[in-house]
């Protein structure tokens, strides 16, 4: 194939990404999950990149979970996400730029709902005055949060202090990259390389040094699946959807997992202590697992951010190894120290898996 | 140990890297012609064990290249050794002899020596 006939095809699988002016939605579930994953994600656009970003404490939850859960009807969905557009708008945005995965395949929805069919949006719009008495305008752009950081990412690449390269044998660490499957499986066009060649994160892995996993169950879901997790007679399928990658990743030996979506990082790390008291097995290197980092988190890292600011005792798979890879410096004392240096305790170990 | 409630199901993926062939091998060495079986299912239609069971000499094959030697032994215990299916079969496999090849392999594989 000729190349001018690759980046024609290839232009096709792009989507427009704001510049600046963005209105920030926060997630439910990665405030908990990973707490400082949204945070670093407004330091490094506030004040590494120095984009205009409002990050509002109004705004609620788009009700994603409930409604993937079969718990909220869709038109109550769409007029809580129509009060979150008139957030938007008051606050003189138009940019509107999402934290969450499922959020952002819900927005997708509801838009393109709209889009073809303009009655069900003058019903919610009807909703939503007589509930709140408020009016909205459609977001102009709406991009992920990873794609933001997916359009930044060589900047970052410029400022940062590290690479992903092991700094022992300059060699560059194996990445595994999961897309949460709400980013463009439901909407192709919405995500940067679409459903089959999606590179929001093979983008970031590829300017921060580090070297794509291609392996078999690349493109297979976390197993989060909303209800296969909430009912807990269904998380059998969670955890075997999950092993079921590492399995499959593991003889590739990666360094780490990067994710885009708050469930995956959560269950990709978290099961691999559940799997590993329950089989035995552990997929890192000495009986550790494999660290599993939001973008964020990689984002911070390779800006040379302490590894403690970044969140990283929240995680049940130890990040050290990976730090050590790349000769992040940490205190190891510090890690379960608070605001002023006050011992928050240490977690319980597990019983397989090795932690720090 | 099921210490959360809930237990890893196995999926039923089959990973030619990791199957166990000793048995496939076994039978490919002691009867050749299981090689150039074309799972064309002949066998399978006349079967007289299949009037009266599930059985399929197709679907055995399949069990022995699988490496799922549970499967096969469940499943060969069915044939009648009528012979049927070698009158029918297209390529000339000796599916008898097949069928009794799977019997000396389990045997084998229960005194460890397969």
């Amino acid at each position: 194939m000729k190349l001018e006939g690759k980046k024609r095809i290839w232009s096709e699988y792009q989507k427009e990404i704001a510049d600046d002016h963005y209105y920030y939605a926060r997630s439910c579930i990665r405030q908990n999950f990973f707490p400082a994953s949204e945070t670093i994600f407004l330091r490094i656009m506030q004040q590494e990149l120095g984009k205009d970003i409002k990050d509002d404490a109004r705004h609620t939850t788009c009700t994603g979970i409930a409604y993937h859960s079969d718990l909220v009807p869709f038109d109550t969905t769409m007029t809580v996400v129509a009060r979150l557009f008139s957030l938007m708008t008051e606050a003189g945005y138009e940019n509107y730029a999402p934290s969450c995965i499922t959020s952002f395949g819900l927005y997708s929805e509801i838009l393109e709902t709209w889009e073809h069919h303009p009655e069900i949006e003058a019903r919610v719009r009807e909703h939503l005055w007589k509930s709140t008495r408020r009016e909205f305008k459609k977001p102009k752009n709406l991009a992920h949060a990873s794609d933001i950081v997916y359009k930044f990412r060589h900047r970052i690449a410029e400022k940062g202090k590290y690479r992903l390269v092991n700094h022992k044998t300059g060699e560059p660490l194996k990445v595994v990259e999961h897309i949460g499957c709400h980013y463009s499986r439901m909407f192709p066009h919405k995500g940067v390389g679409g459903a089959e060649y999606p590179y929001v994160l093979v983008g970031m892995i590829e300017a921060w040094g580090g070297e794509v996993v291609d392996y078999p169950e690349r493109r297979h879901c976390c197993g989060f699946g909303f209800r296969q997790y909430l009912v807990k007679s269904n998380r059998g399928y969670s955890i075997s959807s999950s092993r079921k990658k590492f399995e499959s990743m593991e003889p590739f030996k990666p360094d780490m997992i990067i994710t885009n979506c708050p469930g995956c990082p959560y269950f990709l790390d978290r099961w691999q202590y559940a799997i590993s008291e329950m089989e035995g097995k552990t997929y890192g290197e000495n009986g550790n697992g494999i660290p599993v980092l939001t973008y964020e988190e990689t984002a911070g890292l390779v800006m040379g951010y302490d590894p403690w600011d970044l969140g990283f005792q929240m995680h049940q798979v130890s990040v050290e190894p990976l730090l050590d890879k790349i000769g992040v410096p940490y205190d190891p004392y510090a890690k379960y120290l608070g605001v002023n240096g006050k011992f928050i305790g240490t977690p319980e170990h597990p019983e397989v898996l090795k932690v720090y | 140990m099921n210490k959360f409630g809930y237990t890893i199901s196995r999926d039923n993926q089959i990973d030619y890297d990791k199957v166990d062939r000793s048995m496939a091998a076994f039978i490919e060495k002691n009867e050749p012609t299981f090689r150039i079986c074309i799972q064309c299912g002949s066998c399978a239609a006349s079967c007289s064990a299949a009037n009266f069971t599930r059985f399929s000499f197709r679907k055995l094959c399949l069990l022995i290249r699988r490496g799922l030697t549970d499967d096969v032994q469940k499943e060969v215990s069915k044939c009648m050794l009528c012979g049927k299916c070698r009158l029918v079969c297209p390529r000339g496999v000796n599916t008898r002899n097949i069928i009794l090849n799977v019997h000396q392999a389990l045997h084998k594989t229960t005194v460890y020596e397969l």
